[in-house]
């Protein structure tokens, strides 16, 4: 290695130590769970509205170890994720604050909060029921019980038990009938599955479109993200021959399962002003319509415009047990998925 | 049988020389101590994130091992066995099988192989995983040529191996991490066992007879180490089995911690993995002791490779093919085609990523061979067990998963900048936050702690190579330790030190979750925007990103294929 590689290489170390984001009046510092290609375009819209910049590291795992191991001088601010379980795996660790803003109790149902508010819904994702058009009539399928249904035996995919979005739509399910109840019908869907647990929510959609399986759980989004995908034109072969079915819409009927993103101020924040300012604006109907258009997640805030296709896909009821009750049962329900054998 | 025993006995007679206590006599035991202290330090550092896994674990978890035993436990542990023991076979199979080949054998595209047998190391295991599931699953390219060929309708029709299985992830693993075999086994035939072989062979033993009884045994230490560096590697693989649908003790440390909550009895479960890469570490050092030859001299005559003709010449070329089309090959090819197709996505980032993940990985290169180099210095001058035994405790944060390691450097690093910034400001008022916490610079030291097994190994079989007798000549003719490791020992081991780098280069830039997790604020790499898209399953649109971390391992594995081929190119003699 020559001098010049080396010492420009030394330079870039001495800019990495020194590049502390210092803590400036004007800016915010975010830890997210949320990728960086759906965030950006909301930071962005943030920082043009109001002049206030945004910091962010997006992780997978361990950002509340990452909090807690750095104690009072901990630099983030906002903590922002894809699921309850991340949100009340902060909350659990003692580290949010609660947050009295009249706008996002205004805007954020109470059951898209928690009841203190150490967090906040910003969309909601509905984990529905893929159907092919053909293989499956309409009205056969019409609650998440019916998955246990015999008569689905070998037609039933999803991914993995242990997955946050499956674990998530368990607890709830733990939290309305109990864990008894509950292994009763995680034990039937199990005999109804086609394959071993396995892939992602779109691999799911493509097991139906090449026969594996009629039904499949997923989230509702991944409809939109197919349907538009122009760079891999088969995705959209797999959404259109896919019926969305809600579950428990009947009348007195629980309702459709949801989970969230959502987002909670922590107590160690120095940004505290900036950071509920910046709540404020993700529930706002600018960054309210992008999370509709660009990801075609459901919008906390009420009157919002959302996708066509999406629109197309119909209207549903969801289900309005506290997602604190919820996120309550998480450590139980991957427990019952052990216990079934789920994924084995 | 008589050649190997005669063969064994003449190293052996050479190696007591060497050791002849009447020259140690004359030197002074406290000049190594710097040294040995340094070795020390290097590695109470390196072990810092296991010990702070032992105070993550300090918690009563009856609760959760109760339900772990009484479900899944037992399943974890088979698979992870079973993992293992398909990873050893495979990878010691096609590791040992292509070094003997291109080493021994002349046959068409042999000189290309010797390097290009190395590249399924650059490529990421997840990666891999996708591109051959994408290909071999039911909705993949396989399966629907064979239906639309044989007019099967449904899986029903026919038997097709389930790719997303136990066999899946051994395929994936072994394609991936026989490069270390390679590259050691390699070495060991080039350096060590060329000599005798063509003894043996003088002698009138067969190809075959020669192969097990004198190039195999001179070439165990090689592949035991290289077996033990994949298996440290296959016990924290967390992304790749989690493709594969086969629940690990990996994956239950992280639905332990995630699902269950309990971080204490994640650190628990990996501690476990920790003991069992010391059950291996001991195993390996077993088969080095039982096998522990100096060379005779600086420089071995090479291998005479014997010209292969016709259907064996081809079939030799198809054998080494095999590895490098499904490992390397194919996994180019399919991310080549997904990005031409996303040429437009992703770009802008693209080339600030690159630097950011090039410079960070020669950076982690540098400092974790300067630390391994100290490390295996220091235990050579020990000349102790025990300072072994301290070493090769500090290589066990490979066998963590990452991401769990990165938890274990992040709490000791709080106490250490919580600590420097209440005594900055109770005497100078001058609050310094976190010193480390969320810079580069941490990012590059929790790099070197991953990765100091990968460089400490190579530098120490290395140095165990040259004759303690070095050390005493140049000792007895005045020179100090320093001295002698910068004008004796370096010269010496100069290919390892490249390979040591590179290895350690082409890690960092595929690794991801110690990235993600200790990165700085705003910070990207090629392999956290791979991440990016990929978690949203859209990899085909980060494929210039994933690509570039597989072509960027091509120049390393050149170089290090170079160096370990130069004492075989060069001619006989000085």
């Amino acid at each position: 290695m020559n001098k010049s590689v080396f010492s420009s290489l030394v330079a870039v170390l001495a800019s990495l130590v020194v590049a502390t984001p210092a803590i400036a009046a004007e800016e915010v510092n975010l830890y997210s769970y949320r990728q960086q290609s759906l965030l950006q375009p909301l930071t962005d819209a943030f920082t043009a509205e109001t002049g206030i910049k945004v910091n962010v590291v997006h992780a997978e795992k361990g950002l509340a170890e990452k909090i807690k191991a750095a104690g009072a001088n901990n630099p983030a601010d906002l903590v922002l994720t894809v699921d309850i379980g991340r949100l009340e795996e902060v909350r659990a660790a003692g580290l949010f604050e609660a947050v009295d803003s009249p706008l996002l109790n205004d805007v954020v149902p109470a059951h898209l909060r928690h009841p203190e508010n150490l967090w906040f819904a910003l969309t909601t994702r509905a984990r529905v029921v893929y159907a092919h058009k053909d293989r499956v009539k309409e009205g056969e399928l019409a609650s998440l019980n019916d998955l246990a249904d015999p008569k689905w035996k070998g037609r039933i995919c999803t991914r993995s038990g242990k997955h946050v979005y499956n674990i998530g739509l368990i607890a709830s399910v733990i939290a309305e009938d109990g864990e008894e109840a509950a292994e009763t019908w995680l034990r039937g869907v199990k005999d109804n599955l086609a394959r071993k647990p396995q892939g992602n929510d779109r691999a799911q959609a493509k097991a139906i479109f090449e026969g594996q399986c009629d039904l499949a759980i997923a989230n509702r989004y991944y409809m939109g993200k197919m349907f538009y995908n122009t760079k891999s034109p088969e995705q959209q072969q797999w959404a259109e021959q896919i019926r969305v079915e809600y579950l428990d819409q009947q009348v007195g009927g629980r309702g459709q399962h949801i989970n969230i993103s959502g987002a909670g101020l922590l107590n160690t924040a120095k940004n505290k002003d900036n950071a509920i300012k910046l709540l404020e604006f993700l529930v706002g109907e600018t960054a309210q319509g992008l999370y509709a258009t660009a990801n075609f997640e459901e919008p906390v805030r009420a009157g919002i415009k959302t996708d066509e296709f999406i629109e197309s896909l119909g209207d549903f009821k969801s289900d309005r047990i506290s997602l604190q009750d919820v996120a309550d049962q998480r450590a139980a329900a991957a427990r019952l998925v052990d216990r079934v054998g789920f994924d084995m | 049988m008589c050649i190997r025993r005669s063969a064994v006995f003449c190293l052996e007679a050479m190696s007591t020389t060497a050791t002849s206590t009447s020259v140690r006599l004359l030197l002074s035991k406290s000049r190594f101590d710097l040294w040995v202290w340094i070795a020390l330090a290097i590695a109470i550092l390196a072990f810092i994130p296991v010990i702070t896994l032992f105070k993550l674990s300090w918690a009563n978890n009856q609760e959760i091992w109760q339900h772990l035993l009484d479900t899944v436990f037992w399943i974890y542990v088979k698979n992870t066995l079973l993992l293992c023991m398909g990873v050893t076979l495979f990878t010691a199979f096609i590791g040992t099988g292509a070094a003997w080949l291109v080493t021994r054998f002349n046959f068409p595209l042999k000189s290309v192989f010797v390097w290009a047998l190395l590249l399924p190391l650059a490529v990421p295991s997840y990666i891999l995983a996708f591109v051959i599931t994408d290909q071999l699953e039911y909705a993949g390219f396989v399966q629907k040529s064979l239906r639309a060929i044989f007019g099967w309708q449904t899986a029903r029709d026919y038997w097709f191996p389930e790719i997303r299985s136990i066999q899946g992830a051994i395929a994936v693993l072994s394609l991936v991490l026989y490069p270390y075999v390679y590259l050691l086994a390699r070495a060991a035939f080039v350096e060590q066992a060329a000599q005798l072989f063509e003894m043996s062979r003088c002698l009138g033993k067969s190809q075959t007879q020669s192969f097990f009884k004198v190039a195999l045994p001179l070439a165990r230490p090689a592949i035991v180490v290289g077996v033990t560096l994949a298996l440290m590697e296959t016990i924290n693989e967390y992304g790749t089995v989690e493709f594969f649908a086969v629940p690990t003790l990996t994956a239950g440390i992280f639905d332990v911690w995630l699902n269950m909550s309990s971080l204490s009895a994640a650190a628990q479960i990996a501690l476990m993995l920790v003991s069992f890469s010391i059950l291996l570490l001991g195993l390996e050092r077993y088969s080095r002791n039982a096998g522990k030859f100096y060379k005779l001299t600086g420089q071995s005559p090479a291998m005479f490779a014997e010209p292969l003709k016709g259907a064996k010449a081809w079939t030799a070329t198809l054998l080494c093919l095999l590895p490098i089309s499904l490992g390397f090959i194919l996994p180019v090819t399919v991310l080549s085609n997904y990005a031409l197709r996303n040429l437009d996505s992703g770009f802008d980032q693209y080339l600030t990523n690159a630097w950011n993940s090039f410079s960070l990985a020669a950076m982690a290169a540098l400092l974790t061979t300067a630390l391994g180099l100290l490390l295996a210095y220091g235990v050579r001058l020990s000349k102790s067990n025990k300072m072994r035994s301290i070493a090769e405790a500090a290589t066990l944060g490979y066998a963590i998963p990452g991401a769990v390691l990165a938890v274990g450097i992040l709490y000791p690093l709080g106490l250490f900048d919580n600590a420097v910034d209440s005594l900055m400001k109770a005497w100078f008022n001058y609050p310094t936050g976190l010193l480390l916490t969320g810079t580069g610079g941490a990012l590059v030291l929790a790099y070197s702690l991953r990765f100091i097994a990968l460089s400490y190994r190579t530098l120490d079989a290395s140095l165990t190579k040259i004759t303690p007798e070095m050390d005493d000549a140049s000792r007895v003719l005045g020179s100090r330790s320093g001295k002698t490791l910068w004008r004796i020992h370096l010269p010496l081991i100069r290919p390892s030190l490249l390979t040591a780098m590179l290895l350690v280069f082409v890690d960092t830039m595929k690794e991801l979750p110690i990235t993600l997790i200790l990165r700085p604020f705003n910070f990207n790499t090629l392999s956290t925007q791979v991440w990016d898209l990929a978690s949203l399953e859209q990899l085909e649109q980060s494929a210039l990103a994933a690509l570039t971390i597989l072509l960027a391992g091509i120049l390393p594995v050149i170089i290090m294929s170079r160096n370990i081929g130069s004492s075989e190119q060069r001619p006989q003699g000085h």
